[in-house]
């Protein structure tokens, strides 16, 4: 069971991220761009995506444990350090390049545009060296 | 540079849908639905359990996609800023700072702050902001 909720989720997630426009780089920039050519749609998808989880989150949180898995498995950190807020500036330069940010990055994929590809790829190569570096100078 | 319409009721429905992929995997599974994590998850190639649903989940993701922009969306509309040698180098700063930054407008965006995170907070803010002032500087300074 918990394969096929994990299918409806992505597919809900793929859905959402493709509906909303995300998926467009062109319009994620057009909400940054604040003193520009705005496009303010981007607070419409974070606040309705926010209300519902919010939501959601208050009436499953009231149970001891997930439907199919033994524990809910959350972060528990409230340590704000560099490697976070270093991490976030670097995602943020990122996106506010490209306009991408990873989630409709991948959804785009299906609609062929190989710019989707070399950003994903890109993407992928980042992950990779950067935990291939991290587990280097911090062995467990 | 290209103007985008205002589209607040597909911003609305698509925003709901995300949110509700994040309940739905919190209340089946108990994972957060953050799409930076379970990709980079199923780089690592390690075969097991977390890899089987982080894989099922990105091939929903993809059907999710495809299906909706057989109805609802146009995939013409999508256009680009910049080329390879820009696209390039922001994916790569997108892996490595979502992997250090453990998480992306999703995990942090939507999930973390939805459950209260400070940490997500902080890095909500911080890459929002810091991609507000990239689009300024490149557009409006640079004039790229």
């Amino acid at each position: 069971m918990e394969k096929f909720t994990a299918l409806i989720a992505g597919l809900l997630f793929g859905a959402g991220v493709t509906i909303s426009g995300m998926v467009n780089p062109m319009k994620v920039l057009n909400f940054m761009d604040l003193a520009g050519i705005w496009d303010p749609s981007l607070i419409f998808v974070m606040g309705a995506g926010l209300m519902v989880t919010l939501l959601g989150y208050r009436l499953v949180f009231r149970r001891t444990a997930p439907l199919f898995a033994r524990s809910f498995l959350v972060p528990a950190s409230d340590v704000l350090d560099a490697k976070l807020l270093g991490g976030a500036v670097l995602f943020g330069l990122g996106w506010g390049l490209s306009g991408f940010c990873p989630g409709p990055a991948v959804a785009s994929l299906v609609f062929g545009y190989p710019q989707s590809f070399m950003f994903v790829i890109a993407m992928a190569i980042g992950m990779t060296l950067t935990r291939m570096a991290y587990r280097r100078m911090m062995p467990v | 540079m290209t103007i985008t319409d205002f589209t607040p009721y597909s911003a609305l429905v698509g925003g709901a849908l995300i949110g509700l992929s994040a309940v739905v995997l919190m209340l089946g599974n108990g994972r957060i639905a953050g799409a930076s994590g379970i990709f980079a998850g199923l780089l690592t190639l390690e075969f097991n359990a977390e890899f089987a649903w982080r894989l099922i989940f990105f091939i929903g993701m993809l059907l999710g996609a495809a299906m909706s922009g057989i109805f609802f969306f146009s995939a013409s509309s999508i256009s680009f800023h910049g080329g390879p040698a820009l696209i390039i180098p922001a994916g790569l700063i997108v892996g490595v700072g979502t992997v250090l930054g453990s998480g992306c407008t999703s995990g942090h965006g939507i999930c973390g702050l939805s459950r209260f995170s400070l940490r997500s907070l902080a890095a909500t803010c911080t890459f929002m902001a810091v991609a507000i002032v990239t689009v300024f500087i490149t557009r409006h300074i640079m004039g790229v």
